[in-house]
């Protein structure tokens, strides 16, 4: 069947389309912009029911990936605002440190050079960097948020997504919020080295003062979850939380597989297995997210007066040192 | 023992064997060869020096894994020859002995130190699987980090893994959570801690006991976010590129150096630690104690804490 007659037959079943099908001026192109189809359960859905549903199928529930400014919005309540303009400021979220871009402090090169690279992923995902860290209003809650983006460069922790998240931590703690971290990362950026691995002390030390402050911290760890990113504040949550089809993990899948020779059940790594293994708090359908966290930030708000950040000396955070490349 | 030579070293090896089989001539043929000999020591010198002074990145990284490298105990033995209690567990069903912790007492001081432990042959390797530790490993080291600080004791790690075990049970029982939880306390120890590192310290695995006021690397070390045979395989899809990875990723102690990230290289034997183990354990002595005098000499615990959040905070590169 031509897709035209496909998508005709269709309109007359569900009727959920609203773009008159019957006009013959519409564009193949724009007739698939209006479909989208699931990559689970390979039914063609309406993209406006998918997208109203969060990026959810709503036949099997698979969760498409979704970008850091959509989240965002999600999570504020400004979907519309974000299909048309494709970020969300607003007075729900105000993006903090977004002018922090990566140098390449070790000249790095394999098939591609990493400032190529890098320019490949900022025109490509439309992002400065691999995280979307500010201060927002979840119901009526302000917390200190970070968002993390898969699609540059695989959500890749270097120095700049490790400087994004201490400065965001820092602030948590100037301001007395709590902080949300929505993880998504392949692990640690290999392109700066070891810098990239010692932002996993940066943000973990930086935690270390969050935890005596006595500020709540919830780490949301989604599709997907790895490497360093899983090895340091995506598991430092006071409450972790995954999403429904997150898979989780330090080492890969086929790292594992080869060194212990043996083929690993299916379900490794996801979401569900890690919470029977009592790695999670819980794991959350997208819908309900914000929900939960707004429930959440409620049944914490006495954490300003906690115990133990009464019996501790809170230190404030110290201004961050001006940093200078490595090498120039 | 005898060395067994890297692949690069065959040359001098040669060398050296014919001198000895020379000098073994002249003696029991009574003929005169020192004219000869010593034309070939003179030039199995300048060889050696020349050798030992263009190491490249890969070929540091076969010394840091020479299987006749001083291992974490046996430096442990060597600072510290009368004392040596090792602590075992992690009080939850497990002692993982790719770490391994206990006291020790240097110059009248007793240390907490800990470390990962690398195998000399296959038996040991699969009691210290080869230096590859598990969750549990890194619960008990935090098990006895706090005991130290408890106790205050100033805390030693040395470091030489090719990273935590990848495997199924470490993914069940939370590998990554374990490193992080490490990270985390270790920035909030209230007493001074040391790092050395031996070998090779790969990826968040050297980091579960790697946070600390002062780092130091033996010369050859090295200290990466991902194995070079790893970082080739995923950049350049084969791990043939292993040495051009090497080379790329600026993973030498004097790399580090420059960059700031480490505080100290400690300059190793010619040839290798395990040319004289001895000498460099002295070396790392000498080093270990004055890191820790000026960690000490900055106050109190408040301010041991503060160098070292302030150290990590300062590294990274970017623009703004
Ligand atoms: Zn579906």
């Amino acid at each position: 069947m031509p897709l035209r007659d496909w998508f005709a037959s269709r309109k007359s079943n569900t009727d959920k389309l609203d773009a008159s099908l019957s006009n013959q001026k519409i564009s193949d192109d724009e007739l698939c912009r209006l479909w989208t189809l699931c990559f689970q359960c390979h039914e063609q859905l309406p993209t406006k029911d998918f997208t109203q549903n969060a990026k959810v199928c709503p036949k099997c529930d698979y969760h498409f990936r979704i970008g850091a400014w959509e989240r965002i919005a999600q999570l504020t309540g400004q979907e519309e605002y974000f299909q048309e303009h494709g970020r969300c400021e607003s007075q729900w979220f105000q993006e903090l440190f977004g002018n922090l871009t990566s140098a390449d402090p070790l000249g790095f090169e394999d098939t591609q050079a990493y400032r190529s690279r890098i320019e490949d992923a900022r025109k490509k995902s439309k992002l400065n960097e691999a995280i979307v860290t500010g201060e927002a209003v979840l119901g009526s809650h302000r917390v200190a948020l970070g968002v993390m983006d898969f699609s540059y460069l695989g959500g890749s922790m270097g120095s700049v997504v490790g400087e994004k998240v201490t400065r965001l931590i820092e602030y948590a703690l100037e301001n007395r919020l709590p902080l949300v971290l929505f993880s998504s990362s392949g692990g640690a950026r290999m392109q700066e080295g070891t810098f990239s691995l010692m932002q996993m002390v940066k943000t973990g030390a930086a935690l270390a003062r969050l935890h005596e402050a006595g500020l709540l911290f919830i780490s949301v760890l989604t599709e997907p979850t790895f490497g360093g990113v899983t090895a340091s504040y995506g598991t430092l949550g006071d409450i972790i939380i995954a999403e429904e089809g997150a898979r989780i993990g330090f080492a890969g899948r086929r790292v594992i597989e080869q060194t212990i020779r043996q083929k690993l059940p299916a379900d490794f790594q996801t979401a569900g297995y890690l919470l029977k293994y009592g790695q999670l708090d819980m794991v959350v359908r997208r819908p309900s997210l914000r929900g939960t966290l707004i429930e959440l930030l409620r049944l914490h708000q006495p954490y300003q007066t906690s115990h133990i950040a009464q019996n501790q000396k809170i230190t404030g955070a110290k201004k961050a040192p001006k940093v200078k490349a490595a090498t120039s | 023992m005898s060395i067994q030579p890297l692949e690069f070293e065959k040359p001098l090896f040669a060398m050296k064997d014919k001198i000895n089989e020379l000098e073994q001539m002249s003696q029991s043929m009574n003929v005169s060869l020192e004219g000869e000999i010593e034309r070939l020591k003179t030039q199995a010198d300048e060889v050696q020096i020349k050798l030992y002074r263009t190491l490249t990145p890969a070929q540091r990284l076969q010394i840091a894994r020479h299987p006749q490298r001083p291992s974490c105990l046996d430096l442990i033995q060597m600072l510290s020859p009368d004392v040596w209690f090792e602590l075992h567990g992690d009080r939850c069903g497990t002692d993982d002995r790719a770490i391994i912790g206990g006291i020790m007492e240097i110059e009248g001081r007793p240390w907490m130190v800990l470390g990962t432990q690398k195998g000399k042959n296959m038996k040991e390797n699969l009691v210290h699987n080869f230096g590859m530790a598990n969750p549990e490993g890194y619960r008990k080291a935090l098990r006895l980090f706090q005991h130290a600080e408890k106790f205050n004791m100033p805390i030693l790690t040395l470091i030489d893994t090719p990273g935590a075990y990848p495997g199924m049970d470490g993914e069940q029982h939370g590998i990554g959570q374990a490193i992080a939880m490490n990270i985390r306390e270790m920035a909030r120890m209230h007493v001074p801690i040391i790092s050395v590192v031996m070998g090779e310290a790969s990826s968040g695995g050297a980091l579960g006991i790697g946070v600390a006021n002062k780092i130091y690397l033996l010369e050859h070390a090295l200290y990466t976010v991902i194995s070079p045979e790893g970082c080739a395989s995923i950049l350049w899809r084969s791990a043939e590129y292993a040495s051009r990875a090497a080379e790329a990723l600026k993973i030498t102690s004097h790399d580090l150096l420059e960059f700031g990230i480490i505080d100290g290289v400690i300059e190793e034997p010619t040839g290798g630690a395990h040319y004289d183990p001895n000498l460099c354990a002295e070396r790392v002595k000498e080093t270990v104690l004055l890191g820790l005098e000026s960690v000490t000499s900055l106050g109190g615990s408040a301010e041991w804490i503060q160098q070292r959040y302030d150290k990590y905070r300062g590294i990274g590169a970017f623009c703004e």
